[in-house]
């Protein structure tokens, strides 16, 4: 019974996803092309940099990095907590 | 650990910390950047954790703290840099000075003075990688399992 209902479970899934990937976009060519076009025309005269992704990161995403960064702190933060010697 | 994990570790931890070095100080110019190469030089220290006892790191948790504190502080205070524009605008890009050469359009090879701003962060958030992920490792040497040592 259990394994039906997991077939049953599983074919509505994947033609869920087999009907959401016949439906995409051709690959390179998104709907909207304006933010592309801008990173890859403009990352090497603004940031100077020849890698774009970098320039995303760190520059026009700096915030996004920087939170980031704060994510891996609180999670040294937290390993440190839990990882303590408890002193009763 | 045995004396050939040993050997090895002693050999790959140089190469391994020297491979994160690279990928951070070419993040502007090649894949990677401060995260990447970070978790790389992270994981020379996972290496020498696992061939040798844990107790031989012991004592530079506070290096690692600091370090840690460290690059947070930097990347913070470069983004600072760019206030008189925008948070994070990077104003050492084309500026001619530390980092500051202009990069010619189109497919190049690439110049490591270049790209402003983005090299010291790189650094930075390196240094704070490698750091954070260091004391975790080293965090769950030491503290972690209670089975086999």
């Amino acid at each position: 019974m259990s394994r039906w209902v997991s077939l049953a479970a599983f074919l509505v899934a994947a033609g869920f996803l087999i009907f959401g990937a016949l439906a995409l976009r051709p690959f390179g060519q998104p709907k909207r092309a304006e933010m592309d076009q801008y990173f890859t025309l403009y990352s090497q005269p603004e940031v100077a940099a020849n890698n774009a992704v970098t320039a995303i990161v760190f520059d026009y995403r700096g915030y996004d990095t920087l939170g980031e960064a704060t994510v891996l702190f609180t999670a040294v933060t937290g390993v440190a907590l839990i990882l303590r010697r408890w002193k009763p | 650990m045995t004396v050939v994990v040993r050997t090895v570790a002693r050999v790959l931890f140089p190469v391994a910390l020297a491979f994160g070095g690279y990928v951070i100080m070419h993040g502007h110019l090649t894949p990677g950047g401060g995260f990447q190469g970070g978790a790389v030089a992270a994981s020379a220290l996972a290496l020498v954790l696992v061939a040798f006892s844990p107790a031989r790191l012991k004592g530079k948790k506070g290096l690692f703290s600091a370090l840690e504190s460290l690059g947070g502080v930097a990347f913070v205070v470069l983004g600072f840099l760019g206030l008189g524009l925008t948070f994070f605008a990077n104003v050492l890009a084309g500026a001619g000075g530390l980092f500051g050469q202009p990069v010619p359009a189109g497919p190049n090879p690439g110049e490591l003075n270049t790209a402003g701003t983005l090299p010291l962060m790189n650094w930075a958030v390196g240094f704070k990688v490698l750091a954070g992920l260091g004391a975790v490792v080293l965090l769950f040497a030491l503290f972690g399992g209670e089975d086999d040592r």
